[in-house]
């Protein structure tokens, strides 16, 4: 049996971490997602796993890549400045094809910008904040006990599919404490990265057999030992680089091919009060908390209104998006930025119904009666919901 | 709707307000059965900054967590009441320490507060200033009954550092009384 806890969804995150087999952790204290790091720094040690205070945000990242390229399941964590210091070594993982877990709790930005403050401004920064042509994985889960099971979730598609798994909270879920179920491991799926059954002698870290090649520990629980080459230039099977062409082509394609190929077991989406839905909400994360309880408001009126929340935001849900824009009279995509998600969303529907954008990247969260008010007037610009008595509290401004 | 109700704990960074906060929210969550949401807003500053926990207990699930509507208000610094009274309902419950907050007139007319020395009776009658949140505590539970009175003891219990658990459990029961007679008094 597993336990109750009363915990905010850092420190969620960081026991699911423990329950889905995390082996080792690296990382650098940033706010709003210390409290990952804190609670990790207090377990581990006494479960003899190491978990190391690095030195700065690049070094945590490749201290993860190369306990991961070793055989043991491996997490870094951050806020927006430090996801941005580790890019570079996030496309090297994706290019060396190893499991990884990325928690970025997004904070205001750009730059430093708001360090308690919620946002969803990492949304493309988690797609496309490493150069050069490479497949993501970014889930969003919108509370804490979704933390819990997105997070495990974002182990076993990291092994499963030897590939770097971003999760995206945000700082004021991060800071949400609530009542959770934490499982115990047989509770639930654990997968581990598949191990070859060949001899050492014919293995090879890409071997062409294969969509997802089978990433030998570098010991072996049978005595064998694997020895081989990882390389962040592009390589062949051996891992070993190469310039040549035709397996330049097919190791960019297979390396997309691997998540476009499954993504019945990547994708994971909700439908809220869809049904009969002419007006459908996407949300996520947070902001999909409050497009809820604006939906039932407006419900309750008649307003036929529901939620697509994708809870896999890359690769995006494009078959289910434009499905729903065969079927609805509108679209309102609300997040807490300026408008990132929306352009997915766009580019998907098409131009076949308008889609309306709730964006908002004051630092607040969104409030249900922004939403409500944007379902009941969807050409109209969805104003912060605070009242100038309210504003006053911030300070500044004047 | 069943049983919702919102608390804010409101003070400076340091004084104890989302510790006395995650106190009722555990004894809601781990003793009554009840679900809640603590939800702590505070600034850079470790130490002066003004934070605030927002607490709702209810006996549905707590959907969107941030207080609009607060039942129970706690303000231990000016800085905090000032930034913090906006969600209160008129006739909120407020305490106030009455040597570091003022209350201005006109509040005294929209909400029913109630002035305690807070910091002073922690610091010289129970003995050390740190209890102060947990004085706080029993006054709200003395005074409001959100939650059952046993079921806090035991949070209280459990959730303080063992070598000032003496000290906290007088400052609870302390505050216990003093939220009773509050109560009577209206």
């Amino acid at each position: 049996m597993g336990r109750i806890a009363f915990l905010n969804a850092n420190a969620a995150v960081a026991e699911a971490a423990l329950v889905a087999g995390l082996g080792f952790y690296a990382g650098y204290p940033i706010t709003p997602s210390s409290e990952v790091p804190e609670r990790l720094s207090k377990i581990m040690p006494e479960k003899g796993l190491p978990f190391m205070m690095m030195e700065d945000e690049i070094a945590s990242i490749n201290a993860c890549v190369g306990a991961t390229s070793s055989g043991v399941k491996a997490m870094t964590c951050t806020s927006g400045p430090g996801f941005s210091l580790k890019q570079e070594a996030l496309g090297m993982a994706c290019m060396l094809e190893v499991p990884l877990v990325v928690v970025n709790v997004m904070r205001g930005g750009p730059s430093t910008g708001l360090p308690t403050r919620p946002s969803q401004q990492d949304v493309m920064q988690a797609r496309w904040g490493t150069h050069g042509d490479h497949p993501i994985i970014a889930l969003s889960p919108c509370n804490a006990q979704e933390a819990i099971f997105e997070t495990i979730r974002a182990f076993n598609l990291a092994e499963k599919f030897r590939q770097p798994v971003v999760l995206l909270t945000d700082g004021s879920l991060s800071h949400l404490h609530t009542k959770v179920y934490i499982p115990d491991p047989e509770e639930v799926e654990i997968v581990d990265r598949t191990q070859p059954d060949i001899d050492p002698d014919n293995y090879y870290p890409y071997d062409y057999n294969y969509e997802v090649p089978p990433l030998a520990k570098w010991w072996a629980d049978d005595g064998k030992s694997y020895r081989y080459h990882l390389s962040s230039l592009i390589h062949d099977k051996t891992g070993f680089p190469t310039v040549n062409p035709k397996y330049t082509q097919w190791l960019l394609e297979r390396m997309y091919k691997k998540i476009s190929d499954n993504l019945d077991e990547i994708l994971k989406y909700e439908y809220y009060k869809m049904d009969d839905a002419e007006t459908c909400i996407v949300a996520y994360g947070s902001t999909a908390e409050a497009a809820r309880v604006a939906i039932d408001q407006a419900r309750e009126e008649g307003v036929k209104v529901g939620m697509f929340r994708p809870l896999t935001l890359w690769p995006s849900p494009e078959e289910q998006i434009k499905d729903i824009a065969s079927k609805v009279k509108n679209v309102i995509v609300a997040e807490m930025n300026l408008g990132q998600y929306l352009l997915e969303v766009e580019r998907v529907v098409g131009g076949k119904v308008p889609v309306y954008g709730v964006n908002q990247a004051a630092g607040v969260l969104i409030r249900p009666s922004q939403i409500y008010d944007k379902i009941k007037n969807p050409s109209k610009r969805a104003e912060i919901g605070l009242t100038d008595e309210e504003l006053k509290r911030f300070g500044g401004g004047e | 709707m069943g049983f919702h109700y919102e608390l804010r704990f409101a003070g400076v960074g340091g004084q104890g307000s989302l510790t006395a906060g995650t106190i009722l929210a555990h004894a809601a969550v781990f003793h009554t059965n009840y679900y809640a949401t603590q939800v702590p807003t505070y600034t850079s500053q470790v130490r002066g900054g003004a934070a605030k926990a927002d607490i709702i207990i209810s006996d549905t699930p707590i959907v969107f967590a941030e207080s609009t509507n607060v039942d129970f208000f706690l303000a231990t610094h000016q800085k905090a009441y000032n930034a913090y009274k906006g969600d209160l309902k008129s006739s909120a419950d407020v305490l106030v320490d009455s040597g570091l907050v003022t209350v201005p007139a006109e509040d005294k007319n929209l909400y029913k507060i109630y002035e305690y020395p807070l910091v002073k009776v922690a610091k010289y009658e129970i003995g050390n200033v740190v209890t102060m949140n947990i004085l706080a505590v029993g006054i709200c539970v003395g005074l409001t009954h959100v939650l059952d009175v046993n079921a806090v003891r035991e949070t209280v219990k459990e959730e303080v550092p063992q070598r000032f658990l003496d000290m906290n459990m007088k400052a609870f029961d302390m505050g216990l009384e003093i939220g009773e007679k509050f109560k009577k008094e209206g």
